[in-house]
């Protein structure tokens, strides 16, 4: 079974970027750095670049991301932040369609009372615009 | 949820006395939630295996031992004399842990679920790190691989908090990690 017709394209390994998505550290990146055990890995973020100190966290609460950098076994904090940085994985994390619905998620649970007035107008807005379109084409045949 | 095991030195002798001006010290290293427990255990231990007990000796210091590296991956090995429902038997079991103590952690987990032998039935002999070319287990071997790789293949999604987790849910999760 190769790579290529494997159904899974993210692993566990070293090198693999997830996001926290549970605990004190939810929402912030970090870098496989070694694997405890299969349900277990060692992560690195460094603390000062992604938020995430070193420690070791069950897998379960992480998900894995499509980036992997290059690190070797055991990395420390300086070549893991080269290596997310010579891949700008941050930014590209951010610019990726995952990245941009976590984005969206946040600002649609930071919405405040205007906000969702403003939403609903511009729902509203939206809807009518169609409608009227869409009458127009239907009454022209 | 139980404080998390810790590892003590204890060091200990009898009193002092005319005869014996200068008893010999002994040292022993526990595994305990905390140093009450710590210095419990000593006593057990050394009234078994000297004649002394607390009332007659003296414990001289208590010193937590803090793992040196937490932040890298070692291989445990442990030496352990336990109970069973018939007789008493001797193990050697093998961890993956960042910490001795939480490799000790597991040890009780996993001797209480796979043996039913409760914390107080097991006595740990010996404690080691083990490199990895000494290790015998295939379970912690296979973990021995600097390409290692695999897929979470069923992944349980679960709410970030609890205050986001609902209680009934309109669609089936999606168990595909990807």
């Amino acid at each position: 079974l190769s790579n290529s017709t494997m159904v899974f394209k993210r692993f566990v390994q070293i090198g693999r970027v997830a996001r926290v998505n549970f605990g004190k550290d939810e929402g912030k990146l970090c870098v496989i750095v070694n694997v405890v055990d299969l349900g277990k890995v060692l992560v690195e973020g460094p603390i000062e670049y992604t938020g995430v100190n070193r420690q070791k966290i069950s897998i379960k609460r992480l998900d894995l991301t499509d980036f992997v950098v290059k690190v070797p076994l055991g990395a420390r904090a300086g070549t893991v932040k080269k290596a997310l940085e010579a891949d700008d994985i941050v930014n590209k994390f951010k610019q990726s369609s995952e990245g941009k619905k976590l984005e969206i998620q946040k600002a649609r649970a930071e919405m405040n009372d205007f906000d969702r007035f403003k939403l609903m107008v511009a729902k509203k807005t939206r809807t009518r615009a169609v409608k009227v379109k869409l009458a127009e084409l239907r009454k022209s045949g | 949820k139980k404080m998390a095991i810790r590892e003590f030195i204890v060091v200990g002798r009898k009193e002092p006395s005319e005869a014996e001006p200068n008893p010999p010290l002994y040292r022993m290293q526990v595994f305990a939630r905390n140093e009450v427990i710590a210095r419990s255990r000593f006593w057990y231990v050394l009234h078994a295996a000297r004649k002394m007990k607390k009332t007659t000796g003296e414990i001289l210091s208590v010193n937590e031992v803090v793992e040196k590296n937490p932040n890298t991956v070692k291989n445990f090995g442990m030496w352990l004399r336990y109970n069973s429902r018939s007789g008493i038997h001797n193990m050697y079991k093998e961890f993956r842990d960042t910490t001795l103590c939480g490799a000790v952690e597991q040890m009780y987990a996993d001797m209480n679920g796979r043996h039913r032998a409760r914390a107080s039935s097991v006595h740990i002999i010996k404690t080691a790190v083990v490199k990895a070319e000494d290790t015998r287990r295939p379970n912690l071997k296979q973990m021995h691989n600097s390409k290692i790789k695999f897929p979470l293949t069923h992944i349980q999604p679960r709410a970030s908090h609890k205050r986001y987790r609902a209680k009934f849910v309109t669609s089936r999760p999606t168990t595909f990690a990807g």
